[in-house]
């Protein structure tokens, strides 16, 4: 989802704005409220199942999956917290702390495999190791018929492969946290009299707590959000319940009860975040520059070497070379017309979800600044929240209101004798669109709001005074100095939207198959190598926004290096 | 000030505020074509929020702004700043990062053919002497350099009135004076007249050739530096503009004051009764030493300054005065020496 929501985290800036435009602070008000309505609509819809509950439902749904999704969620919830707290910290802590052989090329190359979609990795992993594949393959003709292997498609292989594909999200966060925290204060832990691991577990750890708890608590919502990896593995979780209600019972009460279930599990994730950031501050402070990093020596350099190469090969490696050898397999076969109108059908909605979000975004981003009170404030925030809210939530909650929308407007048609049969918005690609806009608003609300801050108030007034109207203003001063925002914005929601599967298989116009459709169909008849096209085309495409991530914490990291030569 | 000139700019009994807060009271001051007018106070005072409604970038919630006999700002009415044709130098110059120099300077020629626009910027630059430098970009530049192109791209479009936000205050002392004689010789030549915003007098003292001394949203005094420095209207005027030591006094006639010092006479009257209970402010110019002086003082203090040393000395009351006196005039502190007084105008201001 949002690789922008973990590299900004940019705080309130308290540069007040010195104009005090009532008016112009009153307009732009105006505009961020319906901007968050768009995001709460569908989750007021949702909750307000509650106001009627139908017993019938609830009682089916209790008797019968009710208590196996909750276990299911709490477990793999669990499994991948741990799972990505110590993947994720160890190896920060190596590339960002050490020198061992590759250092220099770990520290980049670890965070690759946030280009995987979860789902493509889940699938891969399956290919290769479930019992009919090659792995298993090999080892029986080697060892005999009765070579034990463990179970794949268990509940430990989706957490492994959550785990591979979600760790960068912790990983990221947390080196970054220990490439700033400078030198001082471990110093001072040293002299204090504290050795080198109680330093580690004492000063270090607890000063980069925040980022941690902070991608960690991305990654579980990327797990409660995820659909494709657990269908695959055919884990039921409330996910997968809310697909096989709507599209198995045809029954969308049902998909919106469990939606709102689903929700608490993402309310109370949200709600631990806030408490385990806690109030304390955690300032970045270069001074005194880099600490030394703790040069690792013999067997222990080597059993780091091996350990990163190994989750970067098992996560990334490994997976892209399967990936190219099955594309290779069948290219001449599936790469024909219906391949490239899914890729033009994928890249069309992504590029036209991207415009709309960064129109949203924009005026958010414009709202913000000219109008600072608590109403536009909190109107920013909740329409930043959607990043939180699961696809398939957010499906059920549209579907439930176009639908409610559309029986509206077929009342109001039928009272002025025009009968109009049929779905008139359900069904179209403007709630597909909707659905995209409130889930990736955040994605492009990050970039283009700190381009934003950058912007001194005094730029545009300097070109009103010299005679510029404001839309002139806006065409020549804020557009160009927006445009790195906007730019990056662009390419990280279309590349969202093109992974994005849950949402665009619930809520895609007839016809309207994406490649992520294409590999939800293709894996759950289990051809894996049918897949296979589909899928590396989209980790191509994500890779694009990982090189901007990787690029620009080279350079942040360039940055502190150079403050610390100044110093 | 000529007679003959025609008021540019009136700012009537204007107020400015928000939430309640009224930041700027009562202000009122009539400019004249080419006048350089310098609004000068400590921060706070208001003084920036006054450029900003004659920008336009504040509204008015009180009185009314008018230029050239068309009023540009009342209660309820704002004329956007675009429609003003006012120039406005920025504290941060605010130079489109995005823009070269000559763009930067062709942004408000906009109603220019591209020749034109071109040959204009060209002129605005060679005036503040960058001609070179029009391919640079912002960040290529110095603080001086970027100033000068703040002045040339507001300068280009011929404004009558230029707006100047702390124009000189991020740059360091000595450029600053230098760049404020420059732009004040520019202006003059050309005959613009100038608001400007300062809280340094001395920068006020070199542009300005009437400045409005503020103090909390108001105008305290409305003078030419002169006046300012040696006729005061009240203690806060006084103590802000320049610098000087009050004595207690006790008026023993019309312009005539009895202190510590003897009888001191000035050149202006106060007509105030006889044994009124005075302040009496001496500046350091107004005392010299001297070893025959009439009152014997020691030196407390002294902080040379090249040209010259400003002295502090105590007198055998007690009370301690300035003194500032050329610096070859070289006495260790402790040393005892005398004063004589020379005090033209004499400034008094009646105890509370």
């Amino acid at each position: 989802m949002s690789l922008e929501t973990i590299t900004s985290g940019h705080g309130e800036t308290q540069q007040s704005v010195p104009s005090h435009r009532y008016r112009i602070a009153r307009r732009w008000q105006l505009v961020s409220l319906p901007i968050a309505g768009l995001v709460l609509l569908p989750l007021l819809v949702i909750f307000s199942g509650w106001l009627h509950p139908e017993s019938e439902i609830w009682r089916h749904l209790a008797e019968t999956i009710l208590a196996d999704l909750v276990v299911n969620t709490i477990i793999l919830l669990l499994g991948v917290m741990f799972g990505v707290l110590f993947l994720g910290v160890s190896l920060a802590w190596l590339t960002s702390m050490c020198r061992f052989p590759g250092q220099r090329f770990f520290d980049w190359a670890l965070m690759l495999p946030l280009a995987l979609p979860a789902y493509v990795l889940a699938f891969v992993f399956l290919g290769l190791l479930d019992f009919s594949g090659p792995v298993q393959g090999q080892l029986r003709t080697w060892f005999g018929p009765s070579f034990w292997f463990p179970a794949v498609r268990s509940t430990g292989g989706v957490i492994v492969v959550m785990v591979l594909v979600l760790y960068p999200y912790v990983y990221m966060l947390a080196r970054s946290a220990f490439l700033t925290q400078g030198r001082g204060t471990l110093d001072a832990a040293r002299i204090l009299g504290l050795g080198p691991w109680a330093t580690f577990f004492r000063v270090t750890l607890p000063m980069a707590r925040p980022a941690i708890v902070a991608g960690t608590s991305l990654a579980l919502m990327e797990t409660l959000a995820d659909f494709g990896t657990v269908a695959i593995f055919n884990y039921d979780t409330f996910t997968t319940a809310i697909y096989k209600a709507w599209f198995g019972l045809f029954n969308l009460q049902a998909a919106s009860q469990l939606a709102s279930l689903l929700l608490l599990f993402v309310a109370l994730t949200l709600f631990s975040e806030r408490r385990l950031r806690g109030r304390a501050r955690y300032d970045e402070n270069t001074r005194g520059g880099r600490p030394a990093r703790i040069v690792l020596n013999g067997r222990n350099a080597w059993l780091a070497t091996l350990f990163a190469g190994l989750i970067f090969s098992f996560a990334f490696l490994f997976p892209l070379i399967q990936l190219a050898f099955w594309s290779w397999e069948i290219i001449t076969e599936d790469l024909d017309k219906r391949y490239l109108t899914l890729v033009a059908n994928t890249v069309t909605l992504g590029i036209s979800a991207a415009f709309v979000t960064i129109i949203g975004a924009m005026l958010l981003a414009f709202a913000r600044r000219y109008s600072r009170n608590t109403i536009t404030r909190s109107a920013t925030t909740i329409g930043t929240l959607g990043y939180a809210l699961p696809g398939s939530v957010l499906a059920v909650g549209i579907m439930l209101t176009f639908t409610g929308i559309d029986n509206f407007l077929q009342s109001v048609l039928r009272g002025f004798g025009v009968d109009v049969a049929g779905p008139i918005l359900t069904g179209t690609i403007a709630a597909l669109l909707l659905a995209y806009l409130v889930r990736f608003l955040a994605v492009a609300f990050g970039p283009i709001d700190s381009s934003l801050e950058r912007i001194r108030s005094s730029l545009p007034e300097a070109a009103r005074s010299l005679g510029a109207k404001p839309v002139m203003v806006l065409r020549r001063v804020y557009l160009p100095l927006l445009s790195p925002g906007i730019l990056s914005a662009m390419l990280l929601v279309t590349v969202d939207v093109m992974k994005e599967m849950p949402a665009t298989l619930l809520l895609r116009p007839f016809g309207w198959d994406t490649l992520a459709v294409r590999i939800y169909e293709m894996t759950s008849e289990g051809e894996w190598e049918r897949a296979a096209l589909p899928a590396i085309t989209l980790v191509l495409a994500g890779l694009l926004p990982v090189i901007l991530l990787v690029i620009r914490s080279s350079k942040s990291t360039t940055v502190a290096a150079s403050t610390k030569a100044t110093q | 000030m000529k007679n003959d000139s025609k008021t540019l700019l009136q700012i009537q009994d204007i107020h400015c505020g928000y939430n309640r807060m009224v930041v700027v009271e009562g202000f009122s001051v009539d400019i004249q074509e080419g006048e350089l007018t310098c609004l000068l106070g400590p921060s706070g005072c208001g003084k920036t929020t006054v450029l900003r409604a004659i920008a336009g970038f504040e509204p008015v919630t009180h009185g009314e702004i008018i230029l050239n006999d068309i009023k540009i700002s009342s209660p309820g009415f704002t004329l956007p700043p675009e429609q003003r044709c006012l120039g406005m130098v920025f504290q941060d110059y605010a130079l489109f990062p995005h823009l070269n120099v000559i763009d930067n300077v062709c942004f408000g020629l906009h109603q220019h053919s591209r020749q034109e626009r071109k040959y204009i910027a060209e002129q605005s630059l060679e005036l503040v002497g960058l001609s070179a430098l029009g391919n640079r970009y912002p960040h290529e530049l110095s603080g001086g350099q970027q100033q000068r192109v703040a002045v040339a791209r507001a300068l280009a479009p011929e404004p009558e009135l230029l707006l100047l936000d702390e124009p000189f205050s991020n740059l360091d002392v000595e450029l600053r004076e230098r760049l404020a004689l420059d732009v004040r010789d520019i202006l003059k030549e050309r005959n613009i007249a100038a608001v400007f915003v300062t809280h340094d007098q001395h920068e006020a003292f070199v542009m300005g050739e009437r400045i409005a001394v503020m103090q909390q949203g108001r105008i305290r005094q409305l003078d030419t530096p002169f006046g300012l420095y040696h006729e005061p209207a009240d203690r806060f005027v006084a103590d802000f503009i320049g610098q000087g030591r009050f004595l207690d006094g006790t008026m023993v006639g019309a312009g005539t004051v009895e202190t510590v010092l003897g009888e001191l006479t000035g050149n202006l009257t106060y007509n105030w009764p006889v044994g009124c209970p005075v302040d009496v402010l001496l500046r350091p110019d107004d005392v010299h030493l001297s070893e025959f002086g009439e009152y014997e003082v020691t030196i407390t203090d002294r902080a040379f300054r090249g040209a010259e040393t400003l002295y502090t000395v105590r007198l055998n009351t007690g009370e301690e005065i300035l003194s500032l006196v050329p610096s070859h005039y070289d006495l260790p502190v402790g040393h005892k020496t005398g004063i004589t007084l020379a005090v033209d105008h004499l400034i008094l201001f009646q105890k509370t």
